[in-house]
C-alpha cells in the first residue's frame, strides 16, 4: 500500500502488513538531550485548562459526579459531539455530549448501573431498565455459572474484586494503528482474515472468532462514524501531527465509548507522535510550541475521561481512577534508546497542565536511558509525585521493545497480546482458613477442605505450612475455574469489539492473577517461624487472635530468612495455579499488586501471627508492612526486588514514600540521588516503583483541610489519584505508610 | 576483627557525596552538649560486626551508588575503633566502593593517618572557631581537630567542613567570621552549616539521660542559611 500521506517517511515492512513497530523503528528519532528545549503552555491551552479546572471544581463540588444521562447507553455514536471549548480545541472529542457528564455502560451488569446512578441522587431511565430486560448482562451470565463454593469465595472475600460485575478492562488497543493506516485498510485486513478462517477446520474456537471479527469488523465501521459525527474523515492514513493524535485519540475514545474496563490503558504512543512531529518541524509547519500545545490537548482530553463507578467499586479502586497508563521511555531491541523528544513532552504536561493522577504516565526505565532523560524524570517525581517507573531491562527481553503498561504494572505487546483481568486473592485469610480447617472467622463460611482446627498451644511452622500448601492447591484450582467462567461469559455478552479490532486477529492471551497481603502473610510464616505464636481461641473453638512472643525477622529489611518466604510463596502460587488449565489456554501469570484494595481486604481480615490487628489495612502491593522497616529505605527496597518477576509476570507493585530532605539537601541532589536509587533498585531486577516525594505532613493537612488542596496528587499503587478523591479511610492508610526519613 | 557498631541505615544521602551505606559506631571520646546521637557515647554499647560482615552489608547496595556514592564511617567516633575502620575501608577499596569518613577529628595518630590513606572523602566536624567553645561544650581542645584539619589539607583529601549552628552560642556573625578566618587557606571541598534541631530529646528522655542544650531552642533555618551564604564567601 502507498500513500501520500506516508511522504517522507522511511519504506519498509509497515507498508505491506499492519506494523507500528517497524513503521517506529525505521522513523523515529531517539533524543539524548535535556529538558531545555522544551516549551511552556501556550495562552490558549492555560485559558482551556483554567476553564477545564472549573469544571473540575463543579464536579467535586457535586460530590465527584457532575452529571450522569441516565437514559442513554454509551457507544459509539449514541451521543452528539460533545466539546469543552469548540473555537479553541485542537483535539477532539468527548464520551458524551458534554465534558465530565457521565455514559450508562450496563453491558457489564445492569444492578452496577442502577445502583451508581442511584449513589449520586440519579434515576436509571425506565428505556434502558426495559432494554435490558431482555439482554443477558456479563454479570448475569457469571452468575449463571458460578458454582456455590464460587459464591462463597466470593463473599468471604477470599477471591475478591473480580471483574463479574463490571467490564474487565486491561486490554490496550492499538490506537496508533487508526492514524498510522486509516480505517480503511484497518477493514480490509480484518475482512481478508476472517474469510481465511474458514479454510481451516471450523471448531468452535474458530466459529467464536467468526463472530468476533464480525464484530470488529462493524466497529470499525462505527469507529468511523463516530469521527464523521465531529467532522474528520478517518479512512485514510492520517497527514499530520494533529491528524495522527486525533486519529488515535478517536480511537481510544471508541474504546471508552464502548467499555467501562476497569483499566482502559493509551498504550505507548509519545514516539510514535514524535516521528510526525519531526516530520512536521522539518517541513516548517509546525513549533515546538505548536507540538506542546497538541500534545497538551490530547492530554487534557484524557484528564477529562470518566466512568461511571458504584461506591463499592471506589472501596476497591479508590480515586476514580481510568488508568490512562501511558508507557514512556524505554530501549529498542537495537540498543538505540526509544526516548524522544516526545517523551520529554508528554513528561512536561505535568507542567504545562499541572499536576494529575491521569493519564498515568509510567516511564519504562533502563539502565541504558540516557542520563538528560533520567534526571528530567527524576525532577518530574521530586516535583510532583505524579509518575510510575518499570524495569524495562527485564520486559524487554520478554515482550519486545514495543509493549505497553495496562493498569498498573501489567506488560503486553501492544496490538499482540491482551489480558483477563482476575483481580486477586487474599493470602493473609488463606492462612487463617487454613489454620481453623476451613472455616472463615470474619464472615463466618465453612469452605475450602473441612478438617480439624490447627492442635497445639504453639504453633508448629512445618504444620502450618503443610496446612498453608494444601489449601493454596485448593484455592488456585477455584480461582482458575472461577476466572474461566468470568472470561468465557466477558467474551460471550461484553466483548470488547472497539479494543479487539485494533488487534492481529491471532491474539496471545494472558490472565492475571494476583495475591494481596504478601508481606502480612510472609510476616506472619515468620513469627511462627522464627518466634512463638500462640493461637488464641474463641468459645466455639476457632482461631480468632495470636499471641506472639519473642522477635522475629520481618520483610522489609533485606533479611533472606524472611525475604526468602516471599519468594517461595510467590513461586509456590504461580506453580499452583498453571495446574489448572484456562479459558482460550491463556497464559497463567501473576502479579503482587491491590490498588487501594488492601485497605478493604484488611478490613475483612481477621488477626494475623505478625501482630497485625483484626480489621487492620494491609501494605498495599508488594510493600513491607508500613514501619516495619529498621534498616532503611534501600534495605527496604532490596527485599520487594528479590520477589522474583519470572514468577509474577503481571507486575510486583511498590509505593515507596520519602520525604524531600531525606533525598538530598539542595534539588539537584535530590535529583540526582533518586535517580541513583532507581538505577540501583532496577539492577536488582526489581520490576515496579512509584515515587512519592513529600513529607506526612502535608498529607496530615490535605486530610484535614481537602479544598486547601485540590490538585495534590499522590502515587498510591500503580496508579496517582488526587488525594481528595480517596475514601477517609484510604487516606488514613496512605498517612499511615511508611515515610523514609532521616533523623 | 571485630567493631562495636550502634546502628547500620541502608540509605544515607546527607552523609558524604551521593548515596551512602552509613555504619554508625560505638563510642565517642566526646560529650558534645549537641550530641543527637547519644546512645552511641558509650564504648560498650552496640552490636559487634566483623569488618567482613559490614563489607557484605555494603555489597548489597553497591548498585545504588552510582559515581559519587559509597560507605561512611560515622556515629560515635568511627577513630575509637581506628584499626577495625582501616579494616573496613581496605576491604571496601578492593572492592572498589568509595569511602567517606564523618568525624569530629579529635584524634590524630599514625593509626588514623594510615586510615586517611584508604579515605576517599571526609567529613569532619569542626564543633566551633575558638577554643573556649572547645572547652565548654565538647570538653576537649580545639587543638587536634585543626592538626587533623591542617592535615587533610595537605594530603589532598577531599573534605567538607561541618558545623551545627546552635542559637545563642554560635550563630553571630562573629562567629561564622572566626570560622571563616579558621579555614582560610585550607583546601576545603565545602563548609556545610547544620541547623541545631531537638528531635533526638526523646532519645535522651529514652535513656533518662539530660539533654545539655534541652532549653536551647532549635535553630531557625533561615538564619542558618544566611550564615551558609556569609560562609560560602570564603
Amino acid at each position: 500500500m502507498r500513500s501520500d500521506n506516508w511522504n517522507g517517511f522511511k519504506e519498509g515492512i509497515w507498508q505491506n502488513e499492519i506494523n507500528v513497530r517497524d513503521f517506529i523503528q525505521q522513523n523515529y528519532t531517539e533524543y539524548k538531550g535535556d529538558d531545555s528545549f522544551l516549551a511552556d503552555a501556550t495562552p490558549r491551552t492555560k485559558e482551556l485548562m483554567k476553564k477545564l479546572n472549573a469544571l473540575f471544581m463543579v464536579e467535586r463540588q457535586f460530590g465527584g459526579v457532575l452529571d450522569i444521562d441516565t437514559a442513554t447507553v454509551s457507544s459509539l455514536t449514541s451521543f452528539e459531539p460533545g466539546y469543552l471549548d469548540k473555537e479553541n480545541e485542537i483535539i477532539v472529542g468527548l464520551q458524551t455530549n458534554r465534558p465530565l457528564k457521565r455514559g450508562i455502560n450496563p453491558f457489564g451488569g445492569i444492578r452496577m448501573a442502577r445502583q451508581a446512578c442511584t449513589a449520586y441522587g440519579y434515576k436509571l431511565s425506565e428505556k434502558i431498565e426495559n432494554e435490558f430486560q431482555y439482554r443477558t448482562t456479563h454479570n448475569e451470565g457469571v452468575f449463571r455459572c458460578y458454582s456455590n463454593e464460587m459464591r462463597l469465595a466470593r463473599r468471604c472475600h477470599v477471591i475478591t474484586g473480580l471483574p463479574d460485575a463490571y467490564g474487565r478492562g486491561r486490554i490496550i488497543g492499538d490506537y496508533r494503528r487508526v492514524a498510522l493506516y486509516g480505517i480503511d485498510r484497518l477493514l480490509e485486513e480484518k475482512i481478508k482474515d476472517k474469510e481465511n478462517l474458514a479454510n481451516g477446520n471450523f471448531g468452535e474456537e474458530e466459529i467464536k472468532l467468526a463472530e468476533e471479527l464480525h464484530q470488529q469488523i462493524s466497529f470499525l465501521g462505527y469507529m468511523k462514524d463516530m469521527a464523521e459525527m465531529y467532522g474528520f474523515n478517518i479512512s485514510k492514513p492520517a497527514k499530520d501531527t494533529r491528524e495522527a493524535v486525533q486519529w488515535t485519540y478517536f480511537a481510544y475514545l471508541a474504546a471508552i465509548k464502548e467499555q467501562n474496563g476497569a483499566a482502559m490503558s493509551m498504550g505507548r504512543v509519545s514516539t510514535f507522535f514524535d516521528i510526525y512531529i519531526e516530520r512536521d518541524i522539518k517541513n516548517g509547519v509546525l513549533t515546538e510550541e505548536g507540538a506542546q500545545e497538541i500534545i497538551d490537548d490530547f492530554v487534557m482530553k484524557l484528564r477529562m475521561a470518566r466512568h461511571l463507578r458504584t461506591p463499592e467499586y471506589n472501596e476497591l479502586f479508590g480515586g476514580d481512577p481510568m488508568w490512562i497508563t501511558e508507557a514512556v521511555g524505554g530501549m529498542g531491541e537495537d540498543g538505540r534508546t526509544l526516548v524522544t523528544k516526545s517523551s520529554f513532552r508528554i513528561l512536561n504536561t505535568l507542567y504545562t497542565l499541572g499536576s494529575s493522577p491521569e493519564p498515568n504516565l509510567t516511564v519504562l526505565w533502563s539502565n541504558s536511558l540516557p542520563r538528560g532523560f533520567k534526571k528530567f524524570c527524576s525532577k518530574v517525581s521530586v516535583d510532583t509525585d505524579s509518575i510510575q517507573y518499570e524495569n524495562d531491562d527485564i520486559m524487554r527481553p520478554i515482550y519486545g521493545d514495543d509493549y505497553a503498561i495496562a493498569c498498573c504494572v501489567s506488560a503486553m505487546r501492544v496490538g499482540k497480546q491482551m489480558q483477563f483481568f482476575g483481580a486477586r486473592c487474599n493470602l493473609p485469610k488463606l492462612l487463617l482458613i487454613a489454620l481453623n480447617g476451613g472455616y472463615d472467622t470474619t464472615s463466618d463460611i465453612h469452605i475450602g477442605p473441612q478438617k480439624n482446627v490447627i492442635e497445639g498451644d504453639v504453633l508448629n511452622y512445618e504444620e502450618v505450612k503443610e496446612r498453608v500448601d494444601e489449601y493454596l492447591a485448593w484455592l488456585s484450582k477455584l480461582y482458575v475455574n472461577t476466572m474461566n467462567i468470568i472470561h468465557r461469559t466477558h467474551d460471550k455478552y461484553a466483548y470488547e469489539k472497539s479494543q479487539m479490532a485494533l488487534h492481529d486477529t491471532k491474539v496471545e492471551r494472558l490472565m492475571a492473577f494476583g495475591v494481596a497481603g504478601l508481606s502480612v502473610i510472609t510476616d506472619s510464616l515468620s513469627a511462627i517461624k522464627y518466634a512463638k505464636v500462640k493461637p488464641v481461641k474463641n468459645d466455639k473453638g476457632y482461631i480468632v487472635d495470636f499471641e506472639t512472643e519473642g522477635d522475629f525477622p520481618k520483610f522489609g529489611n533485606d533479611d533472606d530468612r524472611v525475604d526468602s518466604i516471599a519468594q517461595e510463596l510467590t513461586h509456590q502460587t504461580i506453580t499452583e495455579l498453571r495446574k489448572t488449565p484456562t479459558y482460550r489456554n491463556a497464559i497463567h501469570t501473576l502479579s503482587v499488586l491491590t490498588i487501594t484494595s488492601n485497605v478493604m481486604y484488611g478490613k475483612n481480615t481477621g488477626a494475623t501471627p505478625d501482630g497485625r490487628k483484626a480489621g487492620d489495612a494491609f501494605a498495599p502491593g508488594a510493600n513491607p508492612m508500613h514501619n516495619r522497616e529498621e534498616n532503611g529505605a534501600l534495605a527496604s527496597l532490596n527485599s520487594v526486588a528479590k520477589i522474583s518477576y519470572d514468577d509474577c509476570r503481571d507486575g510486583i507493585s511498590n509505593t515507596f514514600s520519602i520525604t524531600p530532605q531525606t533525598l538530598g539537601k539542595e534539588k539537584d541532589e535530590q535529583v540526582n540521588n533518586l535517580v541513583a536509587i532507581l538505577d540501583g533498585y532496577f539492577a536488582k531486577k526489581a520490576h515496579h516503583i512509584n515515587i512519592n516525594v513529600l513529607n506526612r505532613e502535608t498529607l496530615v493537612e490535605a486530610y484535614n483541610n481537602p479544598e486547601a488542596y485540590p490538585n495534590l496528587t499522590i502515587r498510591v499503587s500503580g496508579y496517582a489519584v488526587n488525594f481528595h478523591k480517596l475514601s477517609r479511610e484510604q487516606q488514613k492508610e496512605v498517612i499511615s505508610r511508611t515515610f523514609h526519613e532521616v533523623m | 576483627m571485630k567493631g562495636r557498631i550502634s546502628s547500620l541505615q541502608s540509605l544515607g544521602t546527607l552523609d558524604g557525596p551521593g548515596i551512602r551505606y552509613v555504619v554508625f559506631m560505638q563510642g565517642c571520646p566526646l560529650r558534645c552538649s549537641c550530641c543527637h546521637n547519644p546512645e552511641t557515647h558509650d564504648i560498650n554499647g552496640g552490636t559487634e560486626y566483623s569488618a567482613q560482615e559490614i563489607l557484605e552489608n555494603v555489597l548489597k547496595y553497591r548498585e545504588y551508588f552510582g559515581q559519587d556514592g559509597g560507605i561512611t564511617l560515622s556515629g560515635g567516633e568511627p577513630l575509637m575503633q581506628t584499626e577495625f575502620a582501616i579494616e573496613v575501608f581496605k576491604k571496601c577499596k578492593e572492592k572498589g566502593i568509595n569511602t567517606c569518613l564523618d568525624t569530629s577529628g579529635c584524634i590524630f595518630n599514625d593509626s588514623v593517618k594510615e586510615l586517611l590513606a584508604y579515605t576517599d572523602y571526609c567529613m569532619l566536624d569542626i564543633k566551633y572557631a575558638t577554643d573556649e567553645l572547645y572547652q565548654k561544650y565538647v570538653g576537649c581542645s580545639i587543638k587536634t581537630p585543626l592538626e587533623f584539619l591542617g592535615y587533610l589539607s595537605e594530603s589532598g583529601i577531599p573534605t567538607r567542613v561541618r558545623q551545627v549552628i546552635v542559637p545563642t552560642i554560635n550563630d553571630s556573625d562573629s562567629d561564622i567570621e572566626a570560622l571563616k578566618t579558621l579555614l582560610q587557606g585550607k583546601k576545603i571541598e565545602k563548609v556545610e552549616l547544620l541547623p541545631f534541631k531537638k528531635i533526638c530529646q526523646t532519645k535522651y528522655d529514652n535513656m533518662g539521660k539530660e539533654f545539655p542544650f534541652g532549653n536551647i531552642p532549635s535553630a531557625d533555618v533561615k538564619r542558618v542559611n544566611e550564615l551558609q551564604d556569609k560562609i560560602n564567601q570564603i
